[in-house]
């Protein structure tokens, strides 16, 4: 059983070596070699001063991500329902909490535990565009990838409209470094829609499935998709960024993985 | 919406194990909220706590997963034939076919913050014995419950506060429309700990005394813990009496990170969705579960909302004065409360509210009534401007 198709309007990347999508696909292509660089954040623009002082890369790799991706599909981010997946959402502000909780005095910042939430990307996220739709946020470790395009596809199907993922995932510091080693921040965008339209560039279909997860030839890049949930998602990317049709197996739960059907 | 049956349902909360001691809880308008010192927290702190729960030994072969909010996971599974439930779904459906949905906010955050304490003081390395994919990761307790059943098919853990386990019905009646799966577990597990307690004291969102959803006094939040949890099928041959999913309905505030928008904006829409999706008018709801958790800009929020929709005439209540704020399970627990009450035709009175606030005119109820019902809305909203409501329906003949 697949799903119905849906159309894919928009996609962006941001992660070591990949500045943007465009930079993606020239390696995923093989017409670059793929070499890590650090990855730049920007400050989100799209917050007010107030909220924008309160977030941290997480939110930052979050909203670079999910605006480049709404900016290729030339759609209004205000009317997208939004699926916001990561394996561990802002990391660095949780390692914060668990430090100050830790400690003798225990003092913890009000807005270190409103930012705590897992859905604190979607929540700055309706603040910088005033999208109102359904948003959701979610987590499936590992399978957090698949998990969120999953929940974004079903979500288009079943409104018939248009559905923003953004699946990010940053590294704790240590000590839980140790315990989650994600060697890089990376951000994968993806505009869906349930009606092709003329910034439609790929068709897709999901079904699930227990093949063997499609893995990257380039080891490089091979390593990056195991290390990193979001990364999960380069098998696509590379059928997506070679434009043609084909049908890749996305890595998922142990005993249940995603096919995904690309038509052009 | 293809309306939902709710093949099998089970709650345990500080009301007790099961639904037969919420049943009882209800009907006495007794709530389960007590003033304690909890673990190292330095002060009183009134909670919702689930007795027991250090007492749950997990399976052998899931020892790693061992945490306060599995253990508690656990213990929910255990009552009501839950498990059977699910084995006879697993033999109809197959077990690639049913999914794992489910609600936390902190999941078993707990055991990271122990383990903080035992750093290491020279290489500041966390101890041997945490778990942190098992445990801490925001997935572990459906990656715990898919595991414990042998279950094969999709599975994640939504987590948008305290919103998180209403908005599972949403991705599972969604997956189930697709054809993807056959049935679902859908609820939550939301188990107490410091980044929780201490947190929302900082954001001065908690009572010193037991929580007064809708009083004209409330002050804030009691914190609870619970674990809820429903099997979703497709509703062919639904036969009388059986309860239904019929609607969902999901929105954001786009407003503030920890207030509600000040009209209950968003939660008027996803009330309205709620009802579209059922096909349903407002005045078709015979009771509503408020997410009402005490605090005075959220009652205010949702009282706005509420008027706004229904008006002054629909009875409504919040239970969060039975059970405490179970956070990322309280969407799930007061699913069932829900069912109970469509079940029995009980609208329960709230617990821990004894003057109305004046500037709330809903039909706020102090007393339980009895009356039968057919259909009835619950509210779920959640930090981030995270907004669900779900409609729940009795089959008629």
């Amino acid at each position: 059983m697949s799903t119905a198709t849906i159309y894919l309007d928009g996609l962006s990347v941001l992660g070591p070596g990949m500045a943007d999508w465009n930079a993606a696909a020239a390696c995923l292509r093989g017409e670059q070699p793929f070499a890590v660089a650090d990855v730049s954040l920007p400050p989100v623009t799209a917050l007010p001063a107030t909220e924008r002082r309160r977030v941290g890369a997480a939110v930052k790799l979050a909203m670079a991500t999910g605006f480049a991706a709404v900016e290729a599909a030339g759609a209004d981010a205000a009317l997208l329902a939004n699926v916001f997946c990561s394996t561990g959402g802002d990391c660095d502000n949780c390692h914060n909490l668990l430090d100050v909780l830790a400690s003798d005095q225990r003092l913890v910042s009000p807005t270190r535990f409103h930012n705590s939430v897992h859905n604190a990307p979607a929540g700055y996220w309706g603040i910088a565009t005033g999208c109102t739709a359904a948003s959701t946020s979610l987590c499936a470790y590992d399978a957090t990838f698949a998990a969120g395009l999953l929940e974004t596809v079903t979500q288009v199907q079943a409104d018939g409209g248009s559905g923003l993922l953004v699946a990010f995932d940053t590294a704790y510091p240590q000590p839980l470094y140790a315990q989650r080693p994600i060697p890089y921040p990376m951000g994968v965008g993806m505009v869906l829609s349930a009606r092709r339209s003329d910034r439609s560039s790929a068709a897709l279909q999901l079904s699930l499935c227990n093949e063997a997860a499609s893995t990257m030839a380039d080891a490089a890049l091979e390593q990056l998709r195991q290390t990193i949930p979001a990364a999960r998602s380069l098998p696509l990317l590379q059928l997506l960024a070679q434009g043609g049709a084909g049908r890749v197996v996305l890595d998922y739960l142990d005993d249940c993985r995603l096919a995904v059907t690309v038509q052009a | 919406m293809q309306a939902l049956r709710l093949s099998a349902y089970t709650l345990t909360t500080a009301l007790g194990r099961g639904v037969e001691p919420h049943l009882a809880a209800l009907r006495e308008q007794r709530g389960g909220i007590v003033k304690k010192r909890w673990e190292t927290v330095e002060f009183d702190v009134c909670i919702g706590e689930v007795a027991g729960v250090d007492d749950i030994t997990l399976p052998a072969g899931l020892a790693a997963y061992d945490c306060r909010n599995n253990r508690l996971a656990l213990l929910g599974l255990q009552q009501d034939g839950f498990a059977a439930q699910v084995e006879a779904a697993k033999a109809r459906h197959g077990a690639g076919r049913i999914g794992v949905f489910l609600g936390s906010s902190t999941s078993g955050i707990l055991n990271s913050e122990l383990a903080y304490r035992e750093r290491d003081p020279a290489s500041g390395s966390l101890p041997d014995w945490l778990h942190y994919r098992e445990t801490h990761n925001a997935y572990s307790v459906a990656d715990f419950v898919r595991k414990h059943f042998a279950l094969s098919g999709p599975a994640c853990v939504v987590s948008t506060a305290c919103s998180s386990s209403a908005k599972v019905f949403g991705t599972a009646q969604r997956m189930l429309a697709a054809g993807l799966i056959d049935a679902a577990i859908v609820g939550g597990v939301d188990s107490l700990c410091l980044t929780t307690i201490y947190g929302f004291s900082s954001l001065q969102l908690v009572s010193g005394e037991p929580c007064r959803p809708f009083d004209a006094a409330r002050d804030g939040i009691s914190i609870g813990e619970g674990a809820a949890y429903v099997l979703l099928e497709r509703a062919d041959g639904a036969g009388e009496g059986e309860i239904l999913l019929t609607g969902v309905g999901e929105s954001s505030d786009a407003y503030h990170m920890s207030s509600p928008h000040p009209e209950g904006l968003g939660a008027r829409m996803a009330m309205q969705q709620a009802l579209q999706m059922a096909g349903l008018q407002p005045d078709d709801i015979g009771y509503i579960n408020l997410h009402g958790t005490a605090t005075p800009s959220n009652d205010a929020a949702e009282g706005a909302a509420v008027l706004t929709l229904f008006g002054q005439g629909t009875p409504c209540s919040s239970t969060k004065g039975h059970t405490g704020h179970t956070l990322g399970a309280a969407g799930g627990i007061e699913a069932i409360f829900c069912v109970l009450a469509l079940r029995e035709g009980l609208l329960p009175g709230g617990v821990g509210t004894s003057t109305l606030d004046p500037a709330l005119p809903v039909n706020y109820l102090l007393h339980n009534q009895q009356q039968p019902l057919q259909h009835v809305l619950n509210n779920s909203f959640g930090f981030g401007g995270s907004n669900c409501s779900l409609v729940f329906s009795r089959v008629t003949a």
